[in-house]
This record gives C-alpha cells, sequence and structure tokens, in this order.
C-alpha cells in the first residue's frame, strides 16, 4: 500500500500540489486521471523519489520514500517517466538490461540476460533489440522504456501516460500485460492515463486530480461517471453501457 | 570487437613508446634514454589523465562536447597557483615542500571547484546551455584575474609561474611528475570499479536515479576525481584545451559503445598517442620543440567547430 498523508509541493513560489492525503492499494491496477497540469507526473515522481518531499510523508507499503536508501527503493519500485530522454547512445537491448543494474549492479548473470530478454518479447521488442534509441519511433521507444522497468521485477510499477505514441494493438497489448502481473504475479500498478476508456476497461482503482486535489478516487465503476468526469475535465462526457462494459464518449 | 580495439590501442602505444625512446639514439645513451623516459612517462599520464577526466566530466554533464578545459578547470588551477605564489611571495614558493604545495594545490582546486559546482547547479538547475556560458565566462574570468595576478607581480616572481601558463612538454620536474604521475595512474585504475556506475550514470539523472543510484553523491564524486586529474595534469605541462575533446570524441567513434570499462581505456590511451606520437613526429622528425600543443589545440579547436556546427551539443 502507498500511503501520502499531507502531501504539498511548490516549485518556486507556485503550489503545485495541495495537501494531499491518499492510499494506493496494493495488488490492483490503480490509475491516476485528470487534465494536463493537475500535478499528475509531479505526484508520481515525489512517491518514485524522483524530487525530494517538501512537506507531509510518503511511505511505499513500509518504506519511506524520504529516507530509504535509492538502491532499496529500486528493488521495490520501478518508474518510467513521462518524458524520458537519455544521454548515451545505447540499443533497446542494452537498455532493457540496464533495467537489471538494481539487483545485479553491472554484473549480469544469465539468469538477469534471460528476464531481459522475456521483456524485449513481451513488449514485442526482440527484432529492434539491436536497434539504436534514437533510430526507433516514439512508440517503440516508449515501449523500451516500460520493458526496462519491467525487467527491474519489482513489487511496485508507476508509468506516466505510457500509452502515448502507442497504437491500438500495442495498447491494448501493454494494459492487458500490465493486468496479467497483478492479477497472477500481485505486482502492484500506478499509472497516468488520458484515455479514459483503457481505465475503465482494466483499471481496479481509480484516482482523480484536479489542479493539484485529490478530485476523487474509488473503483471504477462507482466513480467514473458523466457527472464527475465532465466536471473533472470541464467537457461534456457521456458513459454507456455496451455489452456490460462502461464506455465513455467525450469526442463531439 | 570493440575488446580487440582496446588491444589495438595498447599495441600502437607501446609501439610509439618505443619509437619515442630509441629513435635516433646516440651518445650518451644512458643519459639521453632516462631524459626520454622522464618526458614519455609524463606524456602518458596527462594523455591519461586528460583522456579519463573528459569523458568523465562528459558522462556527469550528459553531453559529447564539454571538457573541464572548455568549462575553465585548468584555468581555475592556473589562477590558484598564480595566488599562492603572489601571497607568498616567488621565493617562499619554491622554498616549501613540494609535497606540501602539490597537495595544498589540488585540495584548493577541489573546495573551489565543488563550491562553483554547487553554486551554478543551484542556480542552472541542470540547464545545459546555461552551464556551458557560466564555465567559459568563469573560464575567462579565471585567466584574466591569473594575468591580472602576474602584471602586478614582480620578474622573479612571474618567472614562478610562467611555466604554468602555457602546455610545454620540456623541463618536467621529476618529483613533480612523480607525485602527479602516481595519483593520475591510482585514480585511472581505481575509477575502472566505479566503469558500471558510470555507465548508468550516463543515463541521466531521472533513469539513473530509478535504477537506485544516489545521482548527486555520485556526481559529486566524480567530479572531485575530474578535478584532482586535471589538476595533476595542468600541474606537469600546463593548460591543452582540446586535447580531450580530441581523445573523447575519438574513442567514442572508435569504441561505439556505452560501457565505460572500454570507453575510460580508450580515451585515456587515444590521448597519450597523440602526445606521445605528435612529441615523437615533431622532436624527431621535424626537429622542432614546442609545436604539438600548437598542433594539438589547432586539430581539437577544428574538431570543436564540427561538433557545434552538427549540433552533437546536447
Ligand atoms: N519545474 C516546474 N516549475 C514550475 N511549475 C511546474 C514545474 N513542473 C511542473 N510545473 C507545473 O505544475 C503543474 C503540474 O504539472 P504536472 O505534474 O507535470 O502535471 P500533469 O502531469 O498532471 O499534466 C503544472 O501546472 C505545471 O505547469
Ligand atoms: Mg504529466
Amino acid at each position: 500500500m502507498i500511503s501520502i498523508e499531507a502531501l504539498n509541493h511548490a516549485a518556486g513560489t507556485t503550489q503545485i500540489l495541495h495537501d494531499i492525503t491518499l492510499t494506493i492499494p496494493r495488488g490492483g491496477l490503480t490509475a491516476l486521471i485528470g487534465p494536463n497540469g493537475a500535478g499528475k507526473s509531479t505526484l508520481l515522481n515525489l512517491i518514485a523519489a524522483q524530487a525530494d518531499v517538501q512537506s507531509g510523508r510518503i511511505s511505499v507499503d513500509d518504506l519511506d520514500v524520504a529516507t530509504t536508501p535509492r538502491t532499496q527503493l529500486a528493488q521495490r519500485m520501478a518508474v518510467v517517466a513521462q518524458r524520458s530522454d537519455i544521454a548515451s547512445r545505447l540499443t533497446v537491448g542494452d537498455l532493457v538490461e540496464f533495467g537489471r543494474w538494481p539487483h545485479s549492479k553491472g554484473r549480469l548473470t544469465p539468469y538477469d540476460r534471460a528476464i531481459a530478454s522475456h521483456a524485449l518479447e513481451v513488449f514485442d521488442l526482440t527484432n529492434l533489440s539491436h536497434r539504436f534509441l534514437d533510430e526507433i519511433s516514439g512508440g517503440q521507444r516508449q515501449r523500451a522504456f516500460v520493458a526496462m522497468a519491467y525487467t527491474q521485477q519489482t513489487d511496485w510499477l508507476m508509468l506516466d501516460e505510457p500509452l502515448n505514441n502507442l497504437d491500438i494493438r500495442h495498447a491494448r497489448g501493454l494494459m492487458g500485460e500490465l493486468a496479467r502481473l497483478v492479477r497472477e504475479e500481485n505486482r502492484s500498478i500506478v499509472i497516468v492515463l488520458h484515455d479514459l476508456n483503457h481505465a475503465a476497461a482494466w483499471a481496479d482503482h481509480v484516482v482523480a486530480l484536479d489542479a493539484g486535489r485529490v478530485a476523487f478516487s474509488g473503483a471504477p465503476d462507482q466513480v467514473l461517471t458523466a457527472e464527475a468526469l465532465s466536471t473533472l475535465y470541464n467537457a461534456p462526457i457521456q458513459t454507456h453501457m455496451i455489452d456490460g462494459r462502461k464506455v465513455i464518449l467525450h469526442h463531439r | 570487437m570493440p575488446n580487440m580495439r582496446i588491444v589495438l590501442l595498447a599495441v600502437l602505444l607501446v609501439i610509439f613508446s618505443a619509437t619515442f625512446l630509441i629513435w635516433g639514439l646516440s651518445g650518451r645513451i644512458w643519459f639521453i634514454l632516462e631524459l626520454r623516459a622522464v618526458k614519455l612517462s609524463a606524456l602518458i599520464v596527462v594523455g591519461c589523465a586528460v583522456g579519463v577526466s573528459t569523458v568523465l566530466f562528459q558522462t556527469i554533464s550528459g553531453n559529447r562536447i564539454l571538457t573541464p578545459s572548455i568549462m575553465g578547470f585548468d584555468a581555475l588551477f592556473i589562477l590558484i597557483q598564480t595566488m599562492l605564489v603572489f601571497m607568498l611571495g616567488g621565493f617562499g614558493y619554491t622554498q616549501l615542500p613540494q609535497l606540501a604545495v602539490f597537495g595544498g594545490e589540488i585540495a584548493a582546486m577541489v573546495l573551489a571547484s565543488l563550491a562553483l559546482f554547487t553554486l551554478i547547479h543551484r542556480r542552472s538547475r541542470h540547464d545545459l546551455q546555461m552551464l556551458i556560458l557560466v564555465g567559459v565566462i568563469f573560464g575567462l574570468m579565471f585567466r584574466s584575474m591569473a594575468s591580472f595576478l602576474q602584471r602586478v607581480m614582480d620578474p622573479s616572481e612571474f618567472a614562478v609561474v610562467q611555466g604554468a601558463m602555457f602546455a610545454s612538454f620540456g623541463g618536467i620536474d621529476r618529483v613533480e611528475l612523480l607525485l602527479a604521475g602516481t595519483t593520475i595512474m591510482l585514480l585511472s585504475v581505481g575509477i575502472l570499479r566505479w566503469a558500471s556506475l558510470c555507465d548508468v550514470v550516463a543515463l541521466g539523472r531521472g533513469p539513473a536515479q530509478s535504477l537506485g543510484v544516489n545521482y548527486n553523491a555520485v556526481e559529486r564524486r566524480l567530479l572531485i576525481v575530474i578535478t584532482v586529474l586535471v589538476s595533476c595534469a595542468t600541474a606537469l605541462v600546463g593548460p591543452i584545451t582540446f586535447l580531450g575533446l580530441l581523445a573523447a570524441s575519438l574513442a567514442h567513434a572508435l569504441m561505439r559503445t556505452h560501457r565505460h570499462i572500454l570507453l575510460l581505456p580508450a580515451a585515456a590511451m587515444i590521448a597519450a598517442i597523440i602526445l606521445v606520437a605528435g612529441q615523437a613526429l615533431f622532436e624527431r622528425v621535424l626537429g622542432l620543440q614546442s609545436t604539438l600543443a600548437v598542433v594539438v589545440e589547432f586539430a581539437g579547436g577544428v574538431l570543436f567547430l564540427i561538433l557545434l556546427i552538427q549540433g552533437k551539443i546536447r
């Protein structure tokens, strides 16, 4: 369980997160939704210790992220940032193998390599493993970063808009794989999503942020209502049930 | 195979070193050999320091074009040395035990660069363009402050610091060579234990941190290693601005890998080969004494411009 207590965060004089208190359950897929600039990335980065907690407390299971050594945290939680610019010139295969660093510290065992090549397979990257990151498409690169985090094999997986740039097949494949990880391997996943239908279809839990505050949170069936979503995004949104599934319409 | 290329570089370095030692040997053979061995050792350790420090600096700054010299590290060292001579007087400076001077200068250099780095970091928030600008301005400032102090010094004091201002491979001080050379070799070999950590640091702050690297602490330690290496090299032969850029670029081009266990030795050996081969060519073949630094600066400067034009800066 991730528990967040009285979290405030500011950049310069701008307050980004306002007094957030929230728990994210273990063993489920939690979708983090909300309009651009709501503070989703900021919250995710704080949980993943990518930025220092200014006030309040965040703990992941039994670990306080502010005081736990990074090496220990990296064995518990993997993160895929919204934008990842890598300075080195790496192949997809190299990048994915870096996911084993928290465990192997650079000395890859055959077991580490097997996990990395399995990740390449799962994310449909095996054919691209020798290509350089600056020579593949945005969606392929996005999948490579997810595969790297997957290779880290942590209890918690934090993904910031991983569906960006993905085509329908790969987006669906990724969500399906994440759901499988939750179901079969008892992992916990927090994922920032803009596609509400993916949230409705796959999430076990939804947290909505609006202007740095928690707008609502709960089970998708209960909280993803037309009124709540219309207010959240400040746009007319309808929900319909089709073949027993909730479908969210907002296109016109 | 990158590993084969490392072996090739090592073989080249041995061949050039042997040529440097025995080419045109005549007369008082042992005396000349000893002189040449001292010079050769200086060339090799300086190449090593410049190559390793440049690759490490490019790793922590996440780009392929900045080097410690371009950022004014060696100018800072010269300023510190000049200030020391200025405060102690030329006579006082030369009377101090060499070990104390060497240690003191390096300690001052490490403190100064850490302070500057912290300051720049806090202000510019990992903004590379800002970092370049600040570095270039600081470099200019250090150089002009040093030359101002040298203007107002008396001539005997000036003679003491003059040696430090321009790159020169003649007249290597043996005690200094022993001190600087040992330090450089220990650090350069020791840093290989961190080679795979450097691979992760090269990914950038965010990815490295998410893989469990305490980025700030590692960055600070690497900066100290870089500073000590640059100080030793500058103390020995003076500043050579573009050698590091040349060596690091060639190392990346030749090795085509992100792995520091290969990149670091490659850059060290390439810089050493440039110095040894260049010095052999100029001294023995062309009979010229002090042009090597000029040629290295010219070639490196041209490369710097090419990299700038190609937009390799990132
Ligand atoms: N470094 C920064 N300085 C100032 N404001 C920032 C900074 N980073 C983000 N913000 C602001 O914080 C708010 C939340 O940003 P972010 O967490 O990236 O939103 P989201 O991921 O929900 O789109 C935005 O209004 C953004 O403009
Ligand atoms: Mg975001």
